[in-house]
């Protein structure tokens, strides 16, 4: 008799619960990592609205920012020849140069930390000298690489590859010389060749190392991007804003900022995920 | 008159840091037959597992030799494969991967399906096909133990060296582990050549047992014959008289006539340092 309502219950309960656990889960996401930044956001753009209508401001208010831009944000990819192109080809243009500057950076990067982490010799050769470069500032190798290349664009390039080159090298010299020595014992009772070892060992022991120092890179690069393009001009991002400044749109410049910073922490991202698909079971 | 398997010859190792070079090991010799189950005991310090690595090729011997099936053995390779006290797997490659990284180098004459039953096989004897997809981390320390093993195994070794196997295993998992190292080395007669530091360990498993005097200038203080009955079950042995026989022996050499004395011996040579040392990583 109370076995039909007893299945009742049983057939029916399971699925609210799911889903009210689904929701409870959704909930704590919204209220823990959403929440706060949506609230901190909101009171600070509101105190920038403020700030900036009061007379004698020289910045726009947001509002002002959305209505100046509502073209760019809309159109993000028009294209008017020359350098007049939508926000996207921009970021699209210096995403680009970072690109090929970067994957420069962290085949030589990795290659040279390998052989510094490996050889004692090349280290103490070496290491000094990376040390005294990797302070030089990006943009105070633009000059010489521009009499160097004879052109803008490689330039840009070179600036990026030199930039995002030395936390690279260093991170993976270090990774390399830290592999447990049990490791390397594996490989030599295995007696695995150089490439062997190279690839099977050597690479996955210090992934963790070499990521970290990729990841560092590529926010030095994107950083060094845009103050590079300032200077070499053409389409980009970096140009972009200082075209804007010339023409005293600062509600464009705004734009941009904005968008430089999206894209950094994509990037950003990009690379940690990356690293976390690449390591997995090693990064400890 | 047969030859016999494996011949330490008159080995003497010198550690040399520096200035200051440490006599470990003088004039160690031994003959393996093949099939023998050798264990070596020592006090820590003893330079026992120096011994270990000489045979295994990782380190050099001062002076003297090792042979093993007629050639002479200075490098590393995977006629002697290892049984590291940490285990030593990849982190990053699964449980059938770490010993396919072993069988795909080593066993070359295999075709792929062949190395793959091979693989799954060598896994299936330490008890470990429901793991195969697993990393080493998701594993409990027994369970890394095993594909250590199994791994050593695949390679079909001439020789088998295990390092303090069981040594950073809780007694009831080293019980197993021991009984399934039996079990194995029945089915498989490897000749293995076994670091430890637990008697009752050294008396179970093995044919005869290999005593350490303490070092400096460690060297072989007396070789015991265990003339136990194979199978053997470490029930039945605890009140066998020979047994204990067996365990009174090393320990009067352990606890009387190779009496540690910590404080002489408080700096340890640079070999066995790095070996406590990976030890305490792992531990």
């Amino acid at each position: 008799m109370s076995i039909p309502g007893m299945n009742q219950t049983g057939a029916g309960e399971p699925a609210p619960t799911a889903m009210h656990k689904h929701w409870e889960r959704l909930r704590g996401v919204l209220l823990d990592t959403v929440l706060p930044p949506v609230v901190v956001g909101g009171l600070l753009l509101l105190l920038w609205e403020l700030l900036s209508t009061q007379s004698g401001s020289t910045l726009p208010p947001p509002s002002r920012v959305v209505a100046d831009t509502r073209e760019l944000i809309v159109h993000p990819f028009y294209n008017h020849g020359g350098n007049d192109v939508g926000m996207g080809w921009q970021i699209l243009a210096s995403l680009e140069r970072v690109a090929y500057g970067y994957l420069l950076a962290v085949i030589a990067g990795i290659s040279l930390g390998v052989l510094v982490g490996k050889s004692t010799w090349a280290m103490r050769g070496l290491d000094p000298i990376f040390q005294v470069l990797r302070t030089v500032p990006p943009l105070a190798w633009l000059p010489i690489s521009l009499a160097a290349f004879q052109a803008s664009n490689p330039s840009a390039i070179f600036v990026i590859f030199i930039t995002a080159i030395w936390p690279i090298i260093i991170n993976t010299s270090v990774g390399v010389r830290n592999i447990p020595e049990d490791y390397q014992n594996v490989a030599r009772v295995l007696r695995l060749n150089g490439w062997e070892n190279f690839t099977r060992i050597m690479l996955p022991a210090a992934a963790p190392y070499v990521f970290s120092g990729l990841r560092i890179g590529i926010g030095l690069s994107w950083l060094a991007i845009v103050a590079a393009e300032m200077l070499i001009g053409g389409i980009g991002i970096g140009f972009f804003i200082w075209d804007a400044w010339n023409a005293s749109m600062i509600s464009d410049i705004v734009l941009a900022l904005i968008y430089v910073g999206i894209v950094g922490f994509l990037l950003d991202r990009l690379v940690a995920l990356l690293g976390r698909l690449v390591t997995r079971g090693t990064a400890v | 008159m047969t030859a016999r398997y494996l011949i330490i010859e008159n080995i003497h190792k010198t550690f040399t840091q520096g200035q200051t070079s440490t006599p470990v090991l003088e004039d160690v010799s031994l003959q393996v037959e093949r099939g023998e189950y050798i264990s070596i005991i020592g006090h820590s310090g003893c330079g026992k597992s120096t011994v270990l690595n000489i045979v295994a090729g990782l380190i050099p011997a001062s002076s003297g030799h090792v042979i093993l099936a007629g050639k002479e053995v200075n490098s590393p390779g995977p006629d002697r494969s290892l049984v590291f006290q940490n285990h030593s797997l990849l982190p990053w490659l699964t449980v059938y991967e770490n010993v396919a990284l072993a069988v795909n180098k080593v066993c070359r004459h295999m075709n792929k399906a062949r190395r793959h039953e091979w693989i799954l096989h060598n896994l299936e004897m330490v008890g470990m096909s429901h793991a195969l997809h697993q990393r080493p981390a998701e594993i409990s320390g027994g369970m890394k133990q095993r594909v250590g093993i199994a791994r050593a195994l695949a390679m079909e070794p001439k020789l088998l060296l295990l390092d303090e196997p069981f040594g950073a295993l809780d007694a009831l998992t080293r019980a197993h582990l021991q009984d399934e190292v039996m079990r194995i080395q029945a089915e498989l007669n490897n000749t293995v050549l076994m670091i430890t530091h637990d008697v009752d360990e050294a008396v179970l498993l093995s044919d005869r047992i290999v005593m350490m005097t303490n070092g400096p200038r460690a060297t072989i203080g007396t070789v015991l014959d265990v003339d136990l009955p194979r199978p053997r079950n470490r029930i039945q042995l605890a009140s066998d008289p020979r047994y204990n026989h067996y365990r009174r022996e090393i320990l009067a050499f352990l606890h009387q006539r190779q009496r540690k004395v910590e404080p002489l011996h408080a700096s340890s040579p640079p070999g066995e340092r790095a070996a406590d040392s990976r030890a305490a990583r792992s531990a």
